[in-house]
């Protein structure tokens, strides 16, 4: 019998029946899928997304990000000021993602213990889970050299004694095509699509794609029943008239961290605290563009290989706002939605395209009392959005991230450096990009934000009062659930998160199998 | 009245006349015309007039794959490009669309991407946004940028 299904080919109402029943199959929903099935538990993965493989991913634009990302890859926040970039697909943002591996670093850790009573996240409890999953996905160190783009990274860090490493990444027989944002066409990529998610199937796991969980029915004694899902169309814009029930001894939300949170809101499950959707990080990233008197070639090649850890801690977490510096793949939408000109100006700019190269600033956000991140609440519709309010705090640190990323361009040897503002033009001397950097007015659609790591909103800790799940992920008023996704973090990560999310859902996985069995 | 304040009353009559019956619907054919007039100013030097249609249909594609939410958002925004005092109070175009100039179109782009008003910043980031969108994910606008299309795997 069949155990994967399209759910937008559904022409009657459908029941499943598991012992496990897992919302989302990104990075949290796919690790606790392989491991739960591993312990002879029957699960069924529930996907919003379709289910794409190798031979779909053309490597075309137009044709990713509507189908593999959520609203098409131009998700926003409430009042557009910040745009999201999240996979909506079998394998969630693992997908999709650039696959940088990094373990959540110690200091992280040290803070959630300290502040969220986590006590058992120290760095030697965490990382035999760590170096488990990083043999499970091949993460390792980016042997071949880096591309042009991380390349300018390199060289003008170099030049200014700034320090640099290379990105670990979760590929096997990589290509070194740059396409992984549009989906891996070669398997090389060790996302969830192509590892856990055939390994939960080969034991009996059921995956349903195209299908939107809607909310957990509780019993009578408070426990969650049953979940009640909509078929979505072939689009996966509207629902088609059919529901699909799922009945469960347990159940996990892992729908990422705006997905996740609002599914409990839609469910109503207890929240005397108000905790869900609280705390939401982004990793708010600012963007430098730099036009190299050489070839870059930014669309092609491993899209990230180096990085600097160097601003994220020159001062404590808790002190200014750091940042880690890291780089991006160009290809033509993705730069030219992005420059915020229009007509010739930004035709000029593209016309440049190939010479072009940028770096990112992801602001380590939630480790200060002025970041207190954003808050997913429901639409009418029931549809989540993301309030996040910026405030001087997080400004200051993102003026300083373009002051920090000019610099390195011009010293690698830059023609003109462009920061990602309203009111930046290219600038051909350091001088004249500091001097404007440093008048820019500072807030939403006039300076570019961008994000690709949503965390945080069903955050873990030991005190219910500020927190919706213990730290083995289990919710802290309904038995029966869990919570295994990126929205557990209490804080933002300081590192793309999906080693994180692996390590930590291998860990709660676990947990909870020997819990069921 | 400063400039502020004229803009935010502007966005109330905006409000108001569209909420007062001219309901938010796509009018495919005037949205298009609006679209044919911003979108040679929004991609000025990259955009070829034979380019168009396949311009407007990406265009329409683009909208076709956000949520129904932010469809209604897009379709809000061009109710108060269409009707004559919503354009000109709001994007301060005189003349109907197909009869603007050049110019006056690029001064309303200008002004909304400049606005004290999120807004309507906003509203020009959502314009240029699907316009880029609608565009540079077209083979045909490669070859000015110099992309030479993704790699041949066989």
């Amino acid at each position: 019998m069949t155990s994967i299904y399209d759910a937008s080919r559904f022409e009657s109402d459908h029941t499943f029946e598991a012992d496990v029943a897992i919302v989302g199959t990104g990075a949290g929903g796919g690790t606790a899928a392989e491991i739960l099935s591993q312990h002879g538990l029957r699960v069924i993965m529930l996907e919003e997304g379709p289910y794409w493989t190798a031979a779909d991913f053309k490597m075309l634009e137009r044709e990713s990000y509507p189908n593999l990302y959520q609203e098409s890859a131009a998700r926003k926040t409430k009042d557009k000021g910040v745009n999201i970039l999240q996979g909506r697909a079998v394998g969630g943002s693992t997908t999709v993602n650039w696959t940088s591996s990094f373990r959540t670093p110690a200091k992280t850790l040290d803070y959630w213990r300290e502040r969220f009573g986590l006590s058992d996240y120290t760095d030697a409890a965490l990382a035999p889970y760590f170096e488990e999953r990083e043999r499970r996905l091949n993460v390792a160190r980016w042997a071949e050299p880096p591309n042009a783009n991380n390349d300018v990274l390199q060289r003008g860090a170099a030049a200014l004694g700034i320090p640099t490493a290379i990105v670990p990444r979760n590929v096997k027989g990589c290509w070194n095509l740059g396409y992984c944002g549009m989906g891996c066409p070669t398997n090389a990529k060790q996302s969830m699509l192509i590892t856990t998610i055939p390994s939960a199937l080969s034991r009996g796991a059921t995956l349903v794609s195209r299908v939107r969980a809607e909310r957990f029915v509780l019993d009578a004694r408070g426990r969650v029943a049953s979940l009640e899902c909509l078929a979505m169309d072939g689009r996966g814009i509207h629902p088609t008239a059919h529901r699909v029930t799922v009945r469960a001894r347990h159940f996990i939300a892992a729908a990422g961290a705006i997905g996740s949170p609002a599914l409990l809101l839609r469910s109503a499950l207890p929240d005397p605290h108000a905790r869900v959707g609280k705390r939401t990080f982004l990793h708010p990233t600012v963007i430098s563009a730099a036009v190299m008197p050489q070839t870059v070639d930014a669309f092609s090649g491993a899209p990230q290989s180096v990085y600097s850890d160097h601003f994220l801690y020159i001062a404590p977490l808790d002190g200014p706002i750091g940042f880690k510096l890291e780089v991006p793949p160009l290809h033509p939408v993705l730069t030219s939605t992005t420059i915020t000109a229009f007509g010739l100006d930004e035709t000029r700019a593209m016309a440049s395209f190939r010479n072009t190269s940028a770096i990112i600033a992801l602001l380590r956000d939630g480790f200060h009392p002025e970041s207190e991140g954003g808050m997913v609440e429901l639409q009418s519709d029931g549809t989540p959005l993301l309030d996040y309010p910026f405030t001087a705090y997080v400004w200051e640190g993102a003026r300083r991230a373009l002051d920090a990323m000019a610099k390195i361009q011009f010293a690698a040897g830059a023609r003109t450096v462009f920061p990602l503002h309203e009111n930046a033009r290219p600038y051909r001397s350091l001088a004249h990009a500091r001097a404007a950097i440093a008048a820019f007015p500072m807030e939403i659609l006039r300076t570019r934000v961008a994000s690709a790591h949503v965390m945080g909103g069903c955050a873990m800790g030991a005190d219910p009062k500020r927190s919706v799940v213990d730290g083995d992920g289990r919710h802290h008023h309904v038995d029966n659930v869990s919570v295994f996704d990126g929205s557990v973090f209490p804080t933002s990560i300081g590192a793309n998160p999906q080693l994180s999310i692996y390590g930590i859902v291998a860990r709660n996985a676990q947990r909870l199998a020997s819990a069921l069995i | 009245m400063n400039r502020r304040q004229w803009i935010g009353s502007a966005v109330a009559a905006g409000v108001l006349i569209a909420g007062a019956g001219a309901a938010y619907e796509f009018q495919p054919d005037s949205d298009r015309a609006i679209l044919a007039a911003i979108g040679p100013v929004m991609l000025e030097g990259s955009l070829p007039p034979d380019a168009m249609q396949a311009f407007l249909d990406g265009f329409d594609i683009a909208v076709a794959g956000l949520t129904p939410s932010v469809q209604h958002d897009v379709e809000q925004l061009m109710t108060l490009l269409r009707l004559p005092p919503t354009r000109l109070l709001l994007a301060g175009v005189i003349k109907p669309w197909h009869l603007a100039s050049r110019d006056e179109i690029a001064a309303f782009l200008t002004r909304w991407r400049y606005s004290g008003m999120a807004t309507l910043r906003s509203a020009y980031d959502a314009l240029h946004q699907l316009s880029c969108a609608a565009w540079y994910g077209n083979d045909r606008a490669w070859p000015q940028t110099g992309y030479p299309g993704p790699p041949k795997l066989r």
